[in-house]
């Protein structure tokens, strides 16, 4: 699974700053059919966890109600310099993570 | 003529069966928004306000809405939102999203893209770190709906 994290490259310390998350995903809602008649399972991101140099600062409980591909932007304040990560797991059992790097001056 | 009336009634007890699953059905999900509700906020009242909900008024394409809500909040460690809830009034499973900010957020705004099963009212609650409920709500009007049940 492919994830993109989206981060100003560099902010003030107590800057308030954007993050935008998007990750492949097909966000089977379990309503469709394959072309046979056989549906095809509900498999969707339930649980997605961003942490900020290992802290938490943002987690969703998602569901079919979001779109393929789900798009996130929050907010969090810019303390130090590190890593802004992001973790999720499907209904399947499958994780991903990707990880961005924000310079704080 | 007694015949006849047997029959007849058994014609319209017929006629009434293929009205009732659809009925039943509605039912079902008017109830199901409300208990998902009533489950979310533990019966706790609900305010209307400090909620904002943006949406396009007119979105072509049911898969796909941009949605962005802003809450009132200082985001301070002692005044802040805990969570905010996405609710649909017509997809068949009401609950799209919950997301849980910390105070260190800075700012209460979260935006995301939502699957809309047809035009509907899209409500959204916001649980602040006093324990107290509120929220806010669009309309948005769907040409192309996500077709998320099938019918």
């Amino acid at each position: 699974m492919v994830a993109r994290v989206h981060l100003p490259a560099a902010a003030r310390r107590g800057e308030v700053i954007e993050v935008r998350i998007t990750v492949q995903h097909p966000m089977e809602t379990g309503f469709r059919f394959e072309l046979g008649g056989k549906p095809i399972p509900k498999n969707v991101i339930n649980s997605l966890l961003v942490r900020y140099n290992g802290a938490q600062i943002f987690r969703a409980e998602l569901g079919s109600g979001i779109a393929a591909n789900p798009y996130l932007q929050f907010h969090t304040v810019a303390r130090q310099s590190g890593e802004i990560e992001v973790s999720w797991v499907d209904d399947n059992g499958e994780r991903g993570s990707e990880r961005a790097a924000i310079t704080v001056v | 003529m007694r015949a006849r009336r047997r029959f007849f009634s058994l014609l319209a007890g017929l006629a009434a069966v293929p009205l009732l699953p659809a009925r039943l059905a509605r039912a079902q999900q008017a109830d199901s928004f409300a208990s998902v509700l009533k489950k979310i906020t533990a019966g706790a009242p609900v305010k209307s306000g400090r909620v904002t909900v943006d949406t396009p008024r007119l979105a072509d394409n049911g898969h796909s809405v941009p949605l962005s809500v802003s809450v009132d909040s200082p985001m301070t460690a002692a005044d802040h939102v805990r969570s905010i809830t996405l609710l649909s009034e017509r997809n068949p499973r009401p609950l799209m999203a919950t997301f849980h900010l910390d105070p260190v957020a800075g700012r209460a705004h979260v935006a995301t893209r939502v699957r809309l099963n047809g035009s509907q009212r899209v409500l959204v609650i916001a649980q602040l770190s006093d324990g107290s409920w509120w929220s806010g709500d669009a309309e948005v009007e769907v040409t192309e709906s996500a077709c998320l049940d099938a019918s």
